[in-house]
């Protein structure tokens, strides 16, 4: 008799021979096993002042978020952040912030296994995303940097602007939603197929 | 489809939105001293004006905070938005709004959900 050895899969595993037939403008990515925790802590508090000095970065305001270090800030709510970091780094990041907040009032959870990500990128994006999605990518509304809990397709996402003009963009997606999502993405791209 | 402007979020789709009720229901200070009738008015009773109404309304799909809203029940239109624990904005047009309450309710910080 064998022992199967759990290996680790991610909600998207096996979709990026479909994301590599898309059409050129549109390249589809999963980054999967980010460590994601969630962040509670009210803004301006003492705490939220020490996770920023452990972390080197401000927690950004509504709807922007910090891609700019290695531990990325995003803003899901006025007491409430995702830190990103890459993968396998969850039980250090979290063990850090906690040492940084002491008994100062603030809750950090690891939520890695939430959401997959998946990054978007090529003129197409925004075209594309705006089939299924209310929100105005314009760079007038949505600079680089903006942040949004929204729906795409009727499911719960979070989007990330991180192109001029959303020629690139993240889409942190609930794990039970991502295979729904990956092929509406697949769906609302039919029609640009044979195009450069 | 309708947009409501979220407090933190700005105009959003009204699918994202889940609907609340009556805005500022203050629970009664001591339940126990309530008799079935006052007790039932508080749980089942709410106004169901034709205009103007202050209500309850959470952003389930994006930051998942409850806020309140004036909307006009006849034309759907908000007429103001406000966070939970400001007081409701005057109704052009109309004398201020009263907050309703429950017998022997006073009106607390924090008495509504926030999340």
């Amino acid at each position: 008799m064998t022992v199967e050895t759990p290996v680790r899969s991610s909600p998207l595993d096996g979709w990026q021979n479909t994301f590599d037939r898309l059409p050129e403008s549109l390249a589809i990515r999963e980054i999967p096993f980010l460590t994601q925790l969630s962040l509670r802590v009210e803004p301006g508090s003492p705490a939220a002042r020490a996770v920023e000095d452990a972390l080197g970065i401000a927690l950004p305001g509504p709807s922007r978020a910090d891609m700019s270090g290695e531990v990325k800030a995003l803003w899901l709510g006025p007491d409430e952040w995702l830190l990103v970091a890459p993968p396998d780094q969850g039980h250090d990041l979290v063990t850090r912030l906690r040492a940084a907040i002491g008994d100062a009032f603030a809750t950090v959870t690891d939520v890695s296994a939430q959401r997959t990500t998946l990054a978007l990128s090529g003129h197409l994006t925004r075209e594309v995303l705006a089939r299924g999605c209310a929100i105005d990518l314009d760079p007038r509304v949505t600079p680089v940097g903006s942040c949004l809990t929204t729906l795409l397709a009727q499911a719960g996402v979070t989007l990330v602007v991180r192109g001029v003009a959303a020629s690139s963009a993240w889409l942190l997606v609930r794990s039970s939603f991502a295979g729904y999502l990956a092929s509406w993405l697949v769906d609302a791209c039919t029609e640009y197929r044979g195009d450069v | 489809m309708q947009l409501i402007e979220c407090p933190w979020c700005g105009a959003r789709e009204e699918a994202e939105f889940h609907y609340g009720g009556q805005a500022h229901v203050a629970h009664p200070e001591d339940p126990h001293a309530l008799d079935d009738e006052q007790w039932a008015r508080y749980v089942f009773f709410r106004d169901n004006p034709k205009g103007p109404f202050a209500e309850r309304w959470a952003h389930a799909a994006g930051c998942r905070r409850w806020f309140n809203a004036l909307r006009d029940t006849v034309t759907h239109e908000f007429l103001a938005v406000y966070r939970v624990g400001d007081p409701p904005p005057p109704v052009p047009g109309t004398a201020p709004a009263t907050h309703r309450t429950a017998p022997g309710a006073q009106p607390r910080q924090g008495q509504e959900a926030t999340s």
